[in-house]
């Protein structure tokens, strides 16, 4: 029972990049820019600039200098987590990896010149151009919002400013007052995170203003983890928590920001803070450049590569690849896979079969938590699921905080993962 | 196919008396420690000499014995997760400086997987709780770990393990911190091997480890193993 390379390898598709001539030689290092530091984008430019050695100049094009997670906002929101526990920097992918981190707007892509430009005025040449841009609203979602609306109704699901300004809100709100969230349609960044945010903003009204109200909003009818946060909200936030499904007219709602008012289908809510998740699109990159098809971009589920451009790789919340959910854990899983490629492609290194995996904790209450999973791998078509798993309702505590603990694992692990 | 538990009796005792040589002989131990007490004390009053002393050793991690003076060796397996129990403790007096290069300690390390067994049943009755000796954590014997041999003798190749390894990674972090997911990159290549092969068959219980071993092959398994060995120093 001996173990084959030349057998194994030749199964996978991905081989004939590894066996293939590498694509840049001879013209100086190979170029990659990536775009956007997040979960995909870090993590890829970490991994391209590690496992090169330096055989790659990669760029990494990113506005913030710091950059506050968007996963465990939600703990901030609840009390659990400070600002300064979500931000990280990318000090260490320039000293440590070699990457050449530039803070700025990416405002024109040249697919024919295979460049892109800042708007600080560069422009700068890929061999191969990666995008993760995570998302960007859909105009016109929830009739009478938009972004002009954000402070009044701030959807706080881009990490940073708005999660601040949202659990600012919710601390000031007046007592018994009421707390509208509307949620998002499918498909959305972090399935089952407004859910954990309701949970988290529940936490902090049992404390501190126990007679307030918890509106759900949501054009869904049904979401991630459903069974699991129905259990908890009424083992601990018993009767401070209602859902208005599409049964209810969920799915028309509009909102008056200046009101402070969400109408469902007719019936008027006065909210005290109102926190409202538009329907999600790929970040502006990706339309930029002309690789998105709808509202996403669609990549080859092998590579990650998009399916308008060879040259061009799309990662995380704003590719469209088949059953990943949008999250940080993928887009991290995605990038590795990517970065196996793009390396391969430029340098000839080995590239190995196309491997996914999503993991999502979330929590209920303080040391309540509980998580979803799957693996999955490259098919013809898209990225398809293998096996998974779901916390089951009627857990014990030991148990569920010991999910919790292994959330903040990961968190760690995560974000090292991502900055080094 | 003939299969052997992944234990301190590995397959080279496999004829003697199982539950015996699992165990480990206490007095035997005592005898055999007499190639060790010319550097370490251990019992009523022991105190660090040329070793740090050995009381209490179950349970503490590499490196941290109270006003023992390491060598860096130590110091950096310590902060990496090394901690001494029942299965550590076997692989480190096999050959010391395979687990912990660069470490003092001359002792070439006891061949014979008996002799270990019995040095530490002898070392175990110094540290606390002494009545749980094999039984609960940290010193119990995997003994859901049972491993093919032929599995076991694979060679994985690392450069395939570290493509793979990146899905640890996520969760698990290569400086060997510990919160909340337990470290990973000091572990000795078979135990490596078998706590994956316990997670792919669900004989440990874990939903994240079964659904990532599940999907792994014994090829991949032995590649990753190859690759988290050459993590150490």
């Amino acid at each position: 029972m001996t173990f084959d390379r030349r057998t194994f390898l030749g199964m996978g598709t991905a081989a004939v990049a590894a066996l293939s001539a590498p694509a840049v030689l001879g013209q100086g290092k190979p170029r990659v820019i990536v775009v956007g530091g997040g979960a995909g984008g870090a993590t890829a430019a970490r991994y391209l600039a590690k496992d090169s050695n330096g055989a790659i100049d990669v760029r990494l094009i990113e506005p913030t200098r710091t950059y506050f997670t968007c996963f465990f906002s939600n703990l901030y929101i609840g009390g659990l987590k400070t600002v300064s526990d979500l931000g990280h920097t990318y000090g260490k992918l320039a000293s440590d990896y070699g990457v050449n981190v530039v803070h700025d707007w990416v405002i024109g892509v040249d697919r024919d010149k295979k460049a892109v430009t800042l708007a600080g005025g560069a422009t700068l040449a890929y061999d191969k151009l990666i995008l993760s841009p995570g998302i960007d609203f859909v105009e016109g979602s929830v009739p009478g919002w938009g972004l002009a609306a954000q402070n009044a109704m701030p959807h706080a699901y881009k990490g940073g400013s708005q999660t601040e300004l949202l659990k600012a809100q919710v601390m000031a709100m007046r007592e018994g007052g009421t707390f509208v969230m509307v949620a998002p349609p499918n498909p959305y960044r972090c399935p089952p995170g407004p859910y954990e945010r309701v949970s988290m903003v529940a936490h902090q009204f049992k404390a501190h203003n126990p007679k307030a109200k918890i509106v759900i909003v949501d054009p869904k009818e049904k979401y991630s983890k459903q069974a699991l946060f129905e259990e908890g909200w009424q083992k601990y936030y018993g009767g401070m928590i209602e859902r208005l499904g599409p049964d209810f007219g969920a799915e028309k709602v509009t909102v008056d920001p200046d009101e402070m008012t969400v109408d469902v289908d007719g019936e008027i809510i006065k909210a005290d803070v109102c926190n409202v998740i538009p329907a999600q699109k790929a970040g502006r990159v990706a339309e930029l450049a002309g690789v998105t098809d709808g509202d996403w971009a669609p990549v080859h589920p092998t590579d990650m590569s998009s399916r308008a451009d060879p040259d061009i790789y799309v990662l995380g919340d704003a590719c469209h690849q088949g059953d990943m959910p949008k999250s940080g854990f993928s887009a991290n899983s995605q990038a590795k896979v990517c970065a196996n490629a793009v390396r391969g492609a430029l340098t000839g290194s080995k590239v190995f079969p196309a491997k996914f995996t999503n993991t999502c904790w979330s929590l209920i209450e303080e040391n309540d938590g509980v998580k979803v999973g799957a693996t999955y791998e490259a098919t013809s078509d898209k990225i398809a699921k293998v096996d998974g798993f779901i916390s089951h309702t009627g857990e014990d505590t030991a148990l569920r905080k010991a999910t919790y603990e292994e959330s903040e694992g990961w968190y760690a692990g995560m974000t090292a993962d991502m900055f080094g | 196919m003939m299969r052997a538990a992944i234990s301190l009796a590995a397959a080279a005792c496999m004829t003697q008396a199982a539950v015996a040589s699992e165990l480990g002989d206490v007095e035997r131990g005592e005898r055999l420690f007499a190639k060790c007490r010319s550097c370490h004390q251990v019992g009523e009053g022991a105190k660090n000499r040329t070793g740090p002393q050995l009381n209490n050793l179950f349970g503490r991690r590499a490196g941290t014995a109270e006003g023992y003076s390491f060598s860096k060796a130590f110091e950096r397996a310590g902060s990496k997760g090394l901690e001494w129990h029942a299965e550590t403790l076997d692989t480190y007096l096999e050959n010391p400086k395979a687990l912990v290069p660069g470490t003092r300690m001359t002792f070439a390390g006891f061949d014979a997987p008996q002799d270990r067994a019995d040095v530490i049943a002898y070392l175990r009755g110094f540290s606390a709780s002494p009545a749980n000796y094999p039984g609960a954590d940290p010193t119990a014997r995997q003994t859901d770990h049972d491993v093919d041999p032929a599995i076991l003798a694979l060679e994985g190749d690392p450069e395939y393990g570290e493509y793979l390894s990146s899905e640890c990674k996520t969760c698990h972090q290569t400086s060997g911190a510990d919160k909340g997911i337990p470290p990973i990159v000091h572990l000795p290549r078979d135990t490596f091997v078998a706590a994956m092969h316990a997670y792919k068959d669900k004989a440990r219980k874990h939903p994240v480890m079964n659904m990532l071993a599940g999907r792994l092959g014994n090829e991949e398994i032995a590649a990753l193993a190859a690759y988290f060995a050459t993590l150490e120093d």
